[in-house]
């Protein structure tokens, strides 16, 4: 790792004033550690955010019909709130597909939505990558990509989104809420992270100077019933996902009202089709419905050579998360995964 | 600011204060295995993939190989060498003993520490949520079935499905 200045402050402002300096933010520190002692990320400064939990930032509580995730509060921790298990199950069920026990004790909620990519070029320094070094080329476009987009891709950039969490704050319509020292901003889940395009090194639409506070959900009683995340792998557990699909509906008998569906894994962002939920609508829940959504949902992909086998599977897979879910969450029918 | 400078901490290491000075870049892996003489934690990857450096903080399990020992000013600390009561091995401990849960023995500190943290979440209600929850430990020798049998020995958790041979088939543990 490189040396860097260290600093705690107590207070958001503190904080506030050192990102305005062009601080790197730390907080669990799972993923800039790692990153750090790649030389993949080398901030001459850094801030430690813990202390200011103190304010609430480490807070799940109920506001405004829904929920309030503190962009401190511990992955581990939000997903076995009861308020978070027992209202948004997908949420729940995405955060426990995510690392491991003891990553997810230390990730926190803030981190989760601005950890980087896993494409193996952008973590090794000795190779071109436009993400760490923008004009310095693709390899991963003929190389190994395997684990690589399908969706949304550019000349530029190939990479993934490696949350889990975030596919399924995706598809409960969450809301980022940010600060800096100008005020507060709200940000749709959908505006959040990006597509490559032309400038692939932007994550997200995050501002320099600007931190989130917290990450807010609205009501999704209707769905709590009939959700299901899935998670394509290499291994069991402890894997970043090939494909995952959140998908929650909202049913009346065999009729679906409403569908929420996203997906992991394909793209820079977490991938999701308004228009092909809203086809669903007031369609029988079944396979002839399920695949039509996904046809819908993966137009326009295409594979990369290694990754070719992500078109299919990621349409089985979004028939599968549909067809479970219609059977009901999993706690609901008194299941485990 | 000095990016060299030297950070005052305290930590509540095993039941004992400690007081250390570190540079901004020390890991607490680093420092328990280098400037606290605590070699028991093992480094393994380095990375946060194998959990060999599994310790309890404020007693949640971590890899310490992903945290700042500067960062844990304060907090308490719990590593392999700190689970047992003087002669009296840790229950973990001596069910790893009981059924062979460890070959080469390196990843062993961290499966145990991890354990320690599994039993403190409580939820691990069966074999398989005891598979799932402790897959951030691995094993390059492979002692995966006497592991999860130490743990569900210490849990009391019905171990027949290890007998039966049956394969494992999904992961996600929701409660």
């Amino acid at each position: 790792m490189n040396p860097f200045a260290f600093t705690q402050p107590k207070d958001l402002d503190g904080v506030l004033a050192q990102l305005a300096e062009g601080a790197r933010p730390i907080a669990g520190g799972t993923n800039l550690l790692d990153l750090m002692k790649e030389g993949v990320m080398t901030p001459s400064q850094v801030v430690d955010i813990n202390a200011i939990a103190t304010a609430g930032l480490d807070r799940i509580e109920e506001a405004g019909g829904g929920l309030r995730l503190g962009a401190l509060a511990r992955n581990a921790d939000t997903a076995y709130h009861p308020l978070v298990r027992d209202r948004y199950p997908l949420l729940a069920s995405a955060i426990l597909a995510g690392a491991s026990p003891q990553l997810r004790n230390m990730a926190t909620n803030g981190g989760n939505l601005l950890q980087r990519t896993r494409c193996v070029y952008f973590y090794d320094v000795g190779v071109p990558c436009n993400k760490r070094e923008p004009g310095t080329g693709c390899p991963a476009k003929h190389g190994i990509n395997r684990q690589l987009a399908i969706l949304g891709t550019s000349e530029q950039c190939i990479a993934t989104h490696p949350s889990d969490m975030c596919v399924a704050l995706r598809a409960l319509d969450a809301v980022v809420h940010v600060h800096s020292s100008g005020g507060t901003r709200e940000i749709p889940f959908g505006e959040f992270h990006r597509l490559p395009g032309e400038r692939p090194e932007l994550d997200s639409t995050l501002q320099p100077g600007e931190l989130i506070t917290h990450i807010a959900l609205p009501d999704a009683a209707r769905f709590a019933g009939h959700s299901a995340y899935i998670k394509v792998r290499e291994r069991l557990s402890y894997a970043f996902a090939l494909v995952s699909v959140a998908a929650a509906l909202d049913l009346d008998g065999d009729t679906i009202r409403a569908a929420r569906i996203a997906l992991g894994g394909v793209a820079h962002k977490p991938w999701r089709v308004e228009e092909a939920e809203r086809e669903l609508e007031g369609k029988q829940a079944g396979e002839a419905a399920f695949a039509l959504a996904a046809e819908r949902i993966l137009q326009g992909a295409r594979g990369w050579g290694q990754n070719d086998f992500k078109l299919p599977l990621a349409k089985n897979a979004i028939v599968q998360a549909l067809q479970t879910a219609v059977r009901g969450t999993a706690y609901a029918r008194g299941e485990r995964e | 600011m000095d990016p060299h400078q030297q950070h005052p901490i305290r930590l509540r290491l095993n039941g004992q204060d400690r007081e250390f000075d570190v540079e901004s870049w020390v890991t607490l892996l680093d420092l328990l295995r280098e400037r606290a003489g605590l070699t028991g934690t093992k480094k393994g990857c380095d990375h946060g993939q194998c959990g060999a450096c599994t310790v309890l903080l404020d007693g949640r399990r971590v890899n310490a190989c992903l945290t700042l020992a500067v960062m844990q000013d304060g907090h308490e600390v719990t590593t392999i060498e700190g689970l047992a009561k003087g002669e009296d091995l840790h229950p973990l401990q001596q069910a790893f003993i009981d059924c062979d849960a460890f070959q080469c023995g390196y990843c062993t500190p961290g499966q145990i520490c991890s354990a320690a943290g599994l039993i403190a979440e409580g939820q691990a209600k069966t074999i398989a949520d005891v598979r799932e929850l402790m897959s951030g430990n691995v094993c390059r020798c492979g002692a995966y079935p006497q592991i999860v049998r130490a743990v569900a020995q210490v849990l009391e958790l019905d171990a027949s499905a290890l007998d039966e041979g049956k394969p494992f088939t999904t992961g996600s543990v929701l409660a």
